[in-house]
């Protein structure tokens, strides 16, 4: 929303403050001011000038001497090229010295104006300039009475020597406002002038509305029945005749134009005028194209088509709500009229069209039949059908003080479920002990007062205008209390009562050692979008009956791309570790902790699951025992010392066949790592071995503890043996553990692999692998005895995995 | 034999002083004390001394046997602390060779401004939750107290899954999952991933994360939602921070306000980084809604609370003065190697 100040000042006449105090205040009564313009920010020293005598340059074809009073005793001498002036013309005279905002081809505005100095052309002094509207940082747009080309010209009446900037209107500023979306009412000229006013604690005058109307029924005109009263609440039409189109007076074309809005025909700006002042739109149709002299406002027909007054064609269905006559639609109502109704400068009769429609219909429709107008998103907002009969009653006034037509008497008015005002009981205790001040009641009955909201002594209830509606409680009603009072003197405390233990979520907890130990290890931690493309499915290389592909699918999504919830983490981390690489970056490790979403069912009917993961990638230096190492060092830290299981039968199809393993934890699946496929890396662009760890992290949650306990350091020594065994290489190291483990005994302490080598003096098909294992008692010095006994056992079970010891 | 003493001691002295280095000292001992050195050798002759010379003979040959050791004892000291200073000045090194250093990782901009932001409240005494982001429309909209037809919900353009379920717009929905768990008084924060139909640019992402805010209890009130924000505003942008509370609307509080903390490049003077304003809108906040606190089973005469809600990505663009959103989700580890 923008207003223009001179134009706030018609309804708060005693307004007097500085920009800033404006901007200041305004913003904290809850009207956010986001910007503004001074209009004359760089016109400076511009006053309304006469030629009194043009002569020839003597050494110049295109340039003319004048003579210009400019109010002062001396004439000013100006050459110009211009050729629209001619003598006895007033114009705009910038004085030596002064700034005028632009150059004279209204191209871009120079940020702080051009200065404009006396000089010689072609060896002649001039001592200033004469502007075209241009110059002055406006348009032929904005001052249709400027020339084509050339110095603006005023009218005759216009004061030799007073401020040019004045006499045109351009002594203003602009303020653009964010105004929430339950302030409707601020959507108007008028409801932000009585912001203002209760702002500044001024006197708020708005217009005064009455029509002079002639002694006929507007009844013999026209009928109007609204079918579809859910969507329309209230219909007001008046008729207007004889009309006379000609151009609307300066002063309107000036508050139009600070507005930003093209002056048009005396007709149009009345009713852009009116739109401004209300927020009310209006439409005029001409009543001799209304067949039947009906208007019927009712759904549409599925599959109709109709033409907008832009000549566009729109697709039509029963759910826009339309205007029609008694034969064909005339207008898609609140969005634009039609082509069929248009008014054009033959117009002798006229229907003027001030109505309520339902904001969410509107806002619906707009989006179906393509067209967002100024008058569509009035009325999205919902306005208070109330407004419509004033606006329409203004407009009528002022068709009759611009001499436009003659108001025919009357007005139809459909409205059958009247909007009143609401009542909320003044609770000023509660309002006090909401805002944690000690305002008394009187000082909040002003406030009230001040935006118009009356105040029953006997009823103790505040009565809420129509255009209110966003108050209802007293909380609403504290708001108002609080914006008048000031949010700045409101006081500042913090909270007493209970005291409560500040902590992170056990979740959290964990969440927050992983990070840790990834970034231990060298890991930057990556963030990637939840959402992505069903193509991933290929890109991982997924079998088609996989779970993973049964994804959460968006209903609206922004395209194919993000257009499925992620059921697994690799995609993101794949991109990102892509990125880097093809921006050579080198030896980059990537962790990601977010979210997957698997669907309980598909369709979905229940909240999916979200699983977060701790999802590990890296390329360059370190192989897939790195990625072990990390992982197993993130498990030891949240507690789980068990042994990590490795599984590599399960093959994930984007995992490399070789190099790829599931963990368990007390035969609980945990996550997998592995080396990337190479054809999934060659996919992601990535020519390099890529390892990925995935840790699925509600499990360790459920699992993870932080409770540690002391064992005590060894009082005793411990006893090491090595052993060196040939085996088949299927025969996994794990497996040996597993014996070592299991059969170790109570004295048990560790065991280590020192050697693993295959090739010369080791049969095809074996390997050697040596381990050393390490014993202790916590209670006494181990005899030989002792360990040989556990070493047997060990030995033993090895020797049924055929495993033997290395001569 | 004084004077064969003498010249023991003489030529000992001189031999020792000739020493430059700690071997030579060793051989010049063992030549005079050691076992078959000059003076044991005088030593051993005193089984032939007459025995009333015996005693100032002995105590001749100690005197010199002592004098030497001294001057031995004394030059060693000396050689070796020189020794010393030339092993050390032989060891010197070019400190301003590189350090060598554990790649360690970065830490997310986004983590390390939640973290920030978790550490202010936590110690405020927040509890740290979390909700889901798949959201049922209750959640999201109309325990909100944002209703079907709400321009609200027209204005955060929505993902759906289906007519019910949509990502969620906000962290607001997990005050209402919170508040009906039933368990009071709440201070809690919570932060985690919403989601808003916006097309990728340099200040817009379809995804992005958000801190909700949320204390109910008794008497709670509008001035202390000032108190609490105006210290979380200061902790996170330094003690001169000033704050501003500006007018508002959310349906789900009232009243309501936007906080705006002065410009910490400028001081609130206006530059280009506020855009001349000399103030940054960080956060929405405001007194909840009596309508939300019933729905979600809390007597609103009872209870009071105010709750806040701020962008993640807004704080760690502000704090970190990165111009471009983007860079958040390339994960160009150009980029994360600066936090």
């Amino acid at each position: 929303m923008i207003t223009a100040l001179s134009w706030i000042k018609e309804y708060v006449p005693d307004l007097d403050v500085s920009l800033q105090e404006y901007m200041d205040a305004m913003t904290l009564s809850g009207s956010k001011i986001e910007g503004y313009e001074k209009l004359d920010k760089n016109l400076e020293n511009i006053v309304v000038g006469q030629i009194k005598k043009i002569e020839r340059h003597p050494d110049a074809d295109k340039l003319i001497i004048c003579q210009v009073d400019v109010g002062k005793t001396e004439r000013v001498q100006i050459v110009t090229g211009a050729s629209n002036v001619k003598e006895g013309d007033k114009v705009p005279v910038v004085l030596d010295g002064g700034r005028v905002a632009g150059g004279h081809d209204g191209g871009s505005l120079p940020e702080s104006g051009i200065k404009i100095k006396k000089g010689k052309l072609r060896g002649i002094e001039s001592n200033g300039m004469m502007c075209s509207i241009e110059e002055l940082g406006s348009s032929k747009d904005y001052y249709p009475e400027a020339p084509e080309e050339g110095i603006y010209i005023f009218e005759d009446d216009v004061e030799v020597g007073s401020d040019a900037v004045e006499v045109l209107g351009l002594n203003d500023a602009v303020f653009e406002y964010e105004i929430t979306s339950n302030r409707v009412d601020c959507f108007s000229v008028l409801g932000i002038a009585r912001e203002v006013a209760a702002t500044f604690g001024k006197k708020f005058v708005p217009p005064v509305v009455t029509v002079k109307e002639n002694t006929e029924d507007v009844n013999d005109y026209v009928k109007v029945t609204v079918k579809d009263t859910d969507l329309c609440t209230r219909y007001c039409a008046r008729v207007v005749k004889n009309i006379k189109i000609g151009p609307s007076p300066k002063w309107m074309q000036r508050r139009l134009a600070a507005h930003g809005i093209r002056p048009i025909n005396n007709l149009v700006d009345i009713t852009n005028y009116i739109m401004e002042e209300f927020g009310q739109p209006m439409h005029a149709y001409d009543l001799d194209l209304i067949e039947g002299k009906e208007i019927i406002v009712k759904r549409g027909n599925t599959g109709d088509k109709f033409v907008t007054l832009d000549g566009q064609e729109r697709a039509i269905d029963d759910s826009v709500l339309m205007i029609c006559d008694a034969n064909k639609p005339v207008g898609i109502a609140g969005i634009m009229g039609g082509e069929n109704s248009m008014i054009t400068d033959s117009v002798s009769t006229l229907l003027f069209e001030a109505a309520c429609f339902d904001g969410t219909n509107i806002r619906r429709s707009s989006k179906k039949v393509g067209l967002r107008t100024d008058a569509s998103t009035k009325f999205e907002k919902g306005l208070d059908p109330n407004t419509a009969q004033l606006a329409i009653d203004r407009a009528c006034q002022l068709i009759v003080e611009l001499g436009v037509g003659e108001v025919v008497g009357g007005m139809v008015d459909v409205y059958e479920t009247k909007r009143e005002g609401k009542k909320v009981v003044l609770d000023s205790a509660r309002i006090n002990q909401i805002l944690g001040t000690n305002i008394d009641e009187a000082t909040m009955i002003g406030y009230f007062k001040n935006i118009e909201l009356d105040y029953n002594a006997e009823t103790k209830e505040v009565i809420i205008p129509s255009w209110r509606q966003d108050i209802s409680h007293t909380a609403d009603l504290a708001e108002e209390v609080a914006r008048f009072y000031g949010y700045d003197n409101i006081p500042t405390t913090l909270p007493t009562g209970e005291a409560t233990t500040g902590k992170l979520s056990f979740k959290l907890r964990v969440e927050e050692v992983a990070r840790n130990v990834a970034e231990f290890y060298g890991f930057s931690q990556a963030m990637t979008y939840a959402f992505e493309s069903p193509k991933v499915f290929e890109k991982l290389l997924l079998p088609k009956d996989s779970k993973l592909r049964e994804a959460v699918a968006i209903m609206n999504p922004l395209g194919e791309d993000f257009s499925i919830m992620r059921t697994s983490s690799l995609n993101g981390m794949l991109t990102a570790l892509s990125t880097n690489y093809n921006r050579r970056n080198k030896d980059v490790r990537l962790y990601e902790l977010g979210n997957v979403y698997l669907p309980k069912q598909i369709p979905v009917t229940e909240l999916p699951e979200e699983r977060i993961q701790f999802t590990l990638g890296m390329y360059g230096e370190g192989d897939f025992f790195s990625m072990k190492g990390v992982v197993e060092e993130f498990f030891q830290k949240v507690g789980l010392n068990k042994k990590i299981k490795y599984d590599p039968t399960n093959k994930k199809s984007y995992l490399h066949p070789g190099r790829q393993a599931e963990m368990y934890y007390e035969e609980q699946l945990i996550g997998y790592l592995g080396e990337v496929h190479p054809e999934v890396s060659e996919t992601y662009n990535i020519k390099d071995r890529v390892y990925l760890a995935v840790i699925d992290m509600p499990y360790i949650v459920e699992l993870a503890t932080f409770d540690r306990k002391y064992e005590g350091i060894a009082k005793y020594p411990a006893v090491t043996r090595d052993i060196s065994m040939v085996m088949k290489k299927e025969i996994l190291v794990g497996q040996v553990e597993e014996v070592i483990e299991k059969k170790g005994g109570a004295i048990l302490e560790s065991y280590q692999l020192f050697d693993i080598y295959e090739g010369a003096q080791i049969k095809e098909g074996y390997k050697s692998v040596a381990y050393s294992i390490t014993f202790r008692a916590k209670d006494k010095t181990l005899e030989d005895s002792d360990v040989n006994t556990s070493m047997e056992r060990i030995l033993k079970e090895l020797g049924n995995l055929g495993i033997e010891l290395r001569q | 034999m004084k004077d064969k003493l003498q010249r023991i001691k003489e030529e000992a002295f001189k031999q020792i002083q000739d020493s430059d280095a700690l071997e030579k000292l060793n051989e010049v001992r063992v030549a005079f004390l050691g076992k078959k050195g000059e003076l044991t050798a005088v030593l051993k002759s005193m089984k032939d001394v007459a025995p009333e010379d015996k005693p100032m003979v002995g105590q001749l040959v100690n005197d010199t046997r002592q004098a030497i050791e001294a001057l031995l004892e004394e030059t060693k000291s000396k050689l070796e602390k020189a020794a010393l200073q030339l092993k050390l000045q032989n060891e010197g090194i070019d400190v301003t060779l590189p350090a060598k250093k554990e790649q360690l990782g970065h830490r997310h901009p986004n983590t390390i401004a939640l973290e920030e932001v978790e550490r202010i409240f936590i110690g405020m005494g927040y509890e740290v939750v979390e909700g889901p982001e798949i959201e049922n429309n209750y959640y999201n909209f109309d325990a909100l107290n944002i209703p079907d037809n709400h321009p609200a919900k027209d204005e955060q353009d929505t993902f759906y899954i289906n007519s019910d379920m949509v990502l969620r717009t906000a962290t607001s929905p997990v005050q209402v999952r919170e508040m009906e768990k039933g368990k009071l008084p709440i201070r809690m924060i919570a932060p985690g991933r919403v989601f808003r139909s916006d097309e990728v640019d340099a200040t817009h992402s379809p995804s992005f994360h958000q801190v909700e805010g949320l204390v109910i209890d008794k008497n709670i009130t509008f001035a202390d939602l000032k108190g609490t924000l105006a210290e979380f505003a200061k902790e996170l942008f330094g003690p001169d921070t000033k704050v501003k509370f500006r007018p508002h609307y959310f349906p789900f509080t009232e009243p309501s306000a936007e906080l705006d903390v002065s410009c910490y490049k400028c001081g609130g003077k206006g530059c280009r980084f506020c855009k001349g304003e000399g103030w940054i809108e960080i956060l929405g906040c405001g007194m909840v809604h009596p309508n939300v606190l019933r729905m979600s089973g809390i007597d609103p005469d009872e209870y009071s609370g105010f709750a806040f809600g701020m962008g993640l990505e807004r704080i760690a663009l502000l704090k970190y003065e990165i111009d471009d959103m983007r860079l958040l989700y390339e994960n160009d580890y150009r980029f994360l190697k600066q936090f």
